[in-house]
C-alpha cells in the first residue's frame, strides 16, 4: 500500500510537470505560430519580448517531464521514446531552431528574416510533433517484455497527424489570449479577432479528437459511455462547454486577463479527459502505472527532494513572472 | 546496405555530447565571473564593472542558449537510442538527473531571465542575487551530472537484480569512488577554460588599444585565476589518475600505451599503438618514469593491456593521443601561469607584447583540453557502459534501425553546423564590438525599479551587431 501511494504521488508529479509544460511552453509556442501573421514587425518584437524572459524557463518543464518519467517510471521512458524516435527528432530540431532564434534574431540584421522563419517554423513543427507524439501515445505502443517492439513508423497514423494539427490550434489559442493580456493597441486588437476564430477551430478539433479516441480502444469507450460513468463524467464535457462560452463572452466584452485563464482551463479539462480515458494505464494499451513504477527506494529518495524543491520552484517562478508583470511595450531587453 | 545501429548511435552520442560539453565548459566559469563582476559593481558602484558584466552577460546568453538546446537533445537521446540503458540504470541515475533538473536547471532558467532583462525592474541587490543564483545553478548542474557519469565509471551502492540495478545506499551512489576527483578535475577545467577566454579577449583589446580599463581588469583577474588553478589542475589530474588506476586499470594501460605492464614501466612520450600487433611502433620512452608517476615508486607495478582479455580492452590507438593532448595543454597552461608571474613582477603585464599574442592564441586551449579529457575518460570506459557490469552493446535500443539513426545523425550534423556556425559568428561579432562605454555619471539615476520602461541609452534594444547590408 505504501508503494502504491508513492506511485500515485509520482503520477501526480510527472503529470503536473507535463501539464505545466503544456500550459507554459504552450503559450510561447503559440506566439511563434501566430508570429508571421502579426500586423507589423514592431508587433513581432513585442510578441517575442513578451516571452523572452520566461521561454527558457517554460521549456525546462519539458526536461522535468522527461527526467521525471525516466526516474520514476524508467520502463515507460525506455519504451515510449524509441517508439517516438522520428517525431521526437523533429521536435528537438524544431526547438533548437526556435530557441536560438530568440537570441540570434536581435543580433541579426541582414539575416533577421531567416531567424523570423526559424522562430515560426520551429514553433509550428515542435507543436505539431508534440501533438503527433500525444496522438500516437493514445493509440498505443507495441511492447514485448520491457522493450518497444514496433517499427520506426508505427506512430504515423491519421489520428496522430490529426492530433498534431489540433495541438497547433490549441497552442495558438493560448498564445493569442496571452498576448491579449500582455499587450495593447493594434496587436491586442488583432489578437482579440484571432482568438475568436481560433476558439471555434479548437472546439471543433477537440470534439473530433474526443469522439475519435473511444473508437481506438473499446476500454476507453467503456470508460466514458457505461452507466454510471456517463453521469459521473458528464461534468467534463459540460465544463468544456461552459468555459468555451465564458471565453467567448470575455472576448466580446474586451476582458484582458480572463481569456487567458479560460483558455488554460480548456487545456486543463482536455488533459483531465485524457487522464480519465487512460487511467491507470501508463503506456497504452497494456502497461499500468503500477507495473512501470520504479522501486520504492528510488521513489522515496526523489520524493524527499521534490517535496521541498517543487514548491520552491513555484515560488520563484511566481516571483520571476511578477518581476516581468504588466504590459509589454516596445522592447524590454538587454539586447 | 548494412548500417549498425550500435556504432551509429555511439557516433551520434559522441557527436552530440562533444558539441554540448563546449557550452557548459565555458558558461559554468562565465556565470561565476559575472557574479564576481556584479559583486564588485554592487560594492564599488563603478560603472566599469557594470559594463563589463553586461558585456559578458550578452556572451553568456548566447552560449547558454546554445547549451540549453543541445542539452535537451541529450536527455531525450538517452531514451531514444539507449533505451536498454534507461531501463537498466533508470532506478539509479534517473533520480540524479531529476535532481539536476529541479535544483539546477530551473534555478538557472528563472534567474537568467532576471539577470538578462531585469536590471531596471529589481533592486541592485536582487540583480546581484540573480547572478549568484545562476552561477550556483551551473555548479549544481555539474555536481549532479558528474555524479551520474562517475557512477557509470565506478558503480557503487547498487546491485544488479534480473538485469537491472537497484539502489542499496544512496550516499554511496552519489559519492561514488571516482566522483570527488572527477568533479574537482572538471570544475577546475571549466574555470580554466573561461579564464583563458577572458584573458585572451582582454589581451586582444590591449593589442588593439581598445577598452583599456576593461581589458586590464579582465587580464589581471583571469591571469591570477589561471596562476592558481593551472598547477592545482595538474595535482588534481594526478589524483584522478591514481583513482583511475585503482578502479579502471585497463583505461590507464591504454592511456599510457602499455601492453606488457609490470615493474619499472617506462613513460612513453611518443608511440603509434597498434591493436592488431598488440605493440607500439616508433616508441620513444623514459625508463621507469611511468611507474614512478602512477605508483610513486620506481619499482611500482603498473597494468598492461595484455593483462586484460581482448574483449575488455579500451582502444589505445585513440586514448594514447587524447590523453597526451590533455596533458600537453595542462603543461602549456602552467607555462602561461609562470610567464604571467614574471611579467607581473617586471611590471609589464599591461604593455602589449608577445605575451598578449600568446594569450590570444591560447583562447581555445581549455575547450580542446576538455574535449580530449572527455574522450579519454569516456572511450576509456569502453567496452562497458557501466564499468565491469553492463556492456555498451547491451545498452542500445533493440528496435532501433540503422536507417533511423543515420537519418538523425545526418540531421543533427547539418543542424548543428548551421546553428553553431551562426552562434559562433554572433559571438565573435559581440567580442569585436566589445563592452559599452559607461561613465559613472551616467549611472547617477538610481537603478531601482521605477515603472517598467527601460530608460537609459545603455539598454537601447534592437541594436544590431551585424553590419548593415
Amino acid at each position: 500500500m505504501e508503494g502504491s501511494l508513492l506511485t500515485l504521488a509520482w503520477v501526480a508529479i510527472v503529470g503536473f510537470a507535463v501539464f505545466m509544460y503544456v500550459l507554459m511552453d504552450g503559450f510561447d509556442l503559440g506566439i511563434g505560430i501566430l508570429y508571421p501573421f502579426a500586423p507589423s514587425e514592431e508587433a513581432r518584437d513585442v510578441m517575442m519580448n513578451s516571452v523572452a524572459p520566461v521561454w527558457d524557463f517554460n521549456e525546462t518543464w519539458l526536461i522535468l517531464g522527461g527526467a521525471g518519467l525516466f526516474a520514476a517510471f524508467p520502463i515507460a521512458y525506455a519504451v515510449v521514446l524509441p517508439a517516438m524516435y522520428l517525431p521526437l527528432l523533429l521536435m528537438l530540431i524544431a526547438l533548437i531552431f526556435r530557441g536560438v532564434a530568440f537570441e540570434f534574431r536581435f543580433k541579426a540584421r541582414s539575416s533577421r528574416h531567416l531567424w523570423n522563419k526559424a522562430f515560426f517554423l520551429g514553433s509550428l513543427l515542435a507543436t505539431f510533433a508534440q501533438g503527433v507524439v500525444l496522438g500516437s501515445f493514445i493509440q498505443g505502443i507495441e511492447v514485448e517484455g520491457r522493450n518497444f517492439a514496433g517499427t520506426m513508423l508505427d506512430w504515423l497514423t491519421p489520428f496522430s497527424l490529426f492530433c498534431g494539427v489540433a495541438l497547433i490550434a490549441g497552442y495558438a489559442l493560448l498564445g493569442s489570449t496571452w498576448l491579449i493580456w500582455r499587450t495593447i493597441g493594434i496587436l491586442q486588437d488583432w489578437c482579440f479577432r484571432v482568438a475568436r476564430r481560433l476558439l471555434i477551430v479548437v472546439l471543433v478539433l477537440v470534439a473530433a479528437v474526443s469522439l475519435w479516441t473511444p473508437f481506438l480502444d473499446a476500454s476507453i469507450a467503456g470508460r466514458w459511455f457505461s452507466v454510471p460513468n456517463i453521469l459521473l463524467l458528464s461534468p467534463v464535457p459540460l465544463m468544456v462547454g461552459f468555459l468555451a462560452f465564458g471565453l467567448w463572452r470575455a472576448l466580446d466584452e474586451g476582458r484582458e486577463v480572463l481569456p487567458f485563464a479560460f483558455a488554460m482551463g480548456l487545456f486543463a479539462l482536455s488533459y483531465l479527459g485524457l487522464a480519465i480515458s487512460l487511467w491507470p494505464v501508463l503506456i497504452p494499451p497494456g502497461i499500468t502505472i503500477w507495473q512501470a513504477a520504479a522501486p520504492p527506494e528510488t521513489q522515496v529518495f526523489l520524493l524527499i527532494g521534490m517535496a521541498f524543491l517543487i514548491p520552491t520552484i513555484l515560488i520563484y517562478t511566481a516571483y520571476s513572472y511578477w518581476v516581468f508583470r504588466g504590459k509589454v511595450t516596445g522592447a524590454i531587453g538587454y539586447h | 546496405m548494412d548500417l549498425d545501429p550500435l556504432l551509429l548511435s555511439r557516433i551520434q552520442f559522441a557527436f552530440v555530447i562533444s558539441f554540448h560539453i563546449l557550452f557548459p565548459s565555458f558558461t559554468v566559469g562565465l556565470a561565476c565571473w559575472i557574479a564576481v563582476l556584479e559583486a564588485r559593481w554592487l560594492i564599488t558602484g563603478k560603472a566599469l564593472y557594470r559594463s563589463l558584466s553586461e558585456f559578458w552577460t550578452r556572451i553568456f546568453a548566447i552560449s547558454f542558449g546554445m547549451g540549453v538546446v543541445s542539452g535537451i537533445v541529450m536527455t531525450y537521446q538517452f531514451g531514444t537510442n539507449w533505451s536498454r540503458w534507461s531501463d537498466i540504470v533508470g532506478n539509479v541515475l534517473g533520480p540524479l538527473i531529476q535532481y539536476e533538473v529541479v535544483t539546477a536547471f530551473f534555478l538557472e532558467a528563472a534567474f537568467l531571465g532576471i539577470l538578462l532583462f531585469g536590471r531596471d525592474r529589481v533592486p541592485r541587490g536582487i540583480h546581484f542575487l540573480a547572478a549568484v543564483l545562476v552561477a550556483t545553478g551551473t555548479v549544481l548542474s555539474s555536481f549532479w551530472i558528474l555524479s551520474a557519469n562517475s557512477w557509470m565509471h565506478t558503480p557503487a551502492g547498487a546491485e544488479l537484480r534480473d538485469g537491472r540495478f537497484f539502489v542499496t545506499d544512496w550516499w554511496a551512489v552519489v559519492f561514488n569512488p571516482s566522483f570527488p576527483y572527477r568533479l574537482a578535475h572538471m570544475l577546475t577545467a571549466m574555470f580554466l577554460t573561461t579564464g583563458f577566454v577572458v584573458a585572451g579577449i582582454s589581451a586582444f583589446y590591449l593589442l588593439r588599444n581598445r577598452f583599456l580599463d576593461h581589458a586590464r581588469v579582465g587580464l589581471s583577474m583571469s591571469l591570477a585565476l589561471i596562476t592558481v588553478l593551472a598547477p592545482l589542475q595538474i595535482f588534481l589530474g594526478d589524483l584522478h589518475g591514481l583513482n583511475t588506476l585503482e578502479h579502471q586499470p585497463a583505461k590507464i594501460a591504454a592511456m599510457e600505451g602499455h601492453w606488457e605492464g609490470g615493474a619499472r614501466a617506462p613513460l612513453i612520450l611518443f608511440a603509434i599503438p597498434d591493436n592488431e600487433a598488440e605493440t607500439n611502433h616508433a616508441e620513444i620512452a623514459i625508463p621507469a618514469l611511468s611507474s614512478l608517476i602512477l605508483t610513486h615508486e620506481w619499482d611500482g607495478v603498473v597494468p598492461g593491456l595484455k593483462n586484460f582479455p581482448v574483449t575488455d580492452r579500451p582502444n589505445p590507438e585513440i586514448l594514447f593521443w587524447t590523453f597526451r593532448i590533455m596533458v600537453g595543454i595542462g603543461m602549456i597552461m602552467l607555462t602561461v601561469a609562470l610567464i604571467h608571474l614574471v611579467q607581473r613582477v617586471r611590471g609589464r603585464l599591461y604593455s602589449p607584447n608577445w605575451f598578449h599574442k600568446l594569450l590570444v592564441g591560447c583562447m581555445p586551449l581549455g575547450f580542446i583540453a576538455i574535449l580530449a579529457g572527455w574522450f579519454t575518460t569516456e572511450i576509456g570506459r569502453q567496452p562497458w557502459v557501466v564499468y565491469g557490469m553492463i556492456r555498451t552493446a547491451d545498452a542500445v535500443t533493440p528496435a532501433l534501425t540503422g536507417g533511423a539513426v543515420l537519418t538523425s545523425l545526418i540531421v543533427f550534423m547539418v543542424v548543428y553546423t548551421i546553428i553553431y556556425g551562426a552562434g559562433t559568428y554572433y559571438l565573435f561579432r559581440l567580442l569585436t564590438i566589445g563592452p559599452a562605454r559607461l561613465n559613472d555619471e551616467d549611472l547617477e539615476v538610481p537603478a531601482v525599479a521605477q515603472g517598467h520602461q527601460p530608460k537609459r541609452p545603455l539598454s537601447v534594444p534592437g541594436e544590431s551587431i551585424e553590419p548593415a547590408e
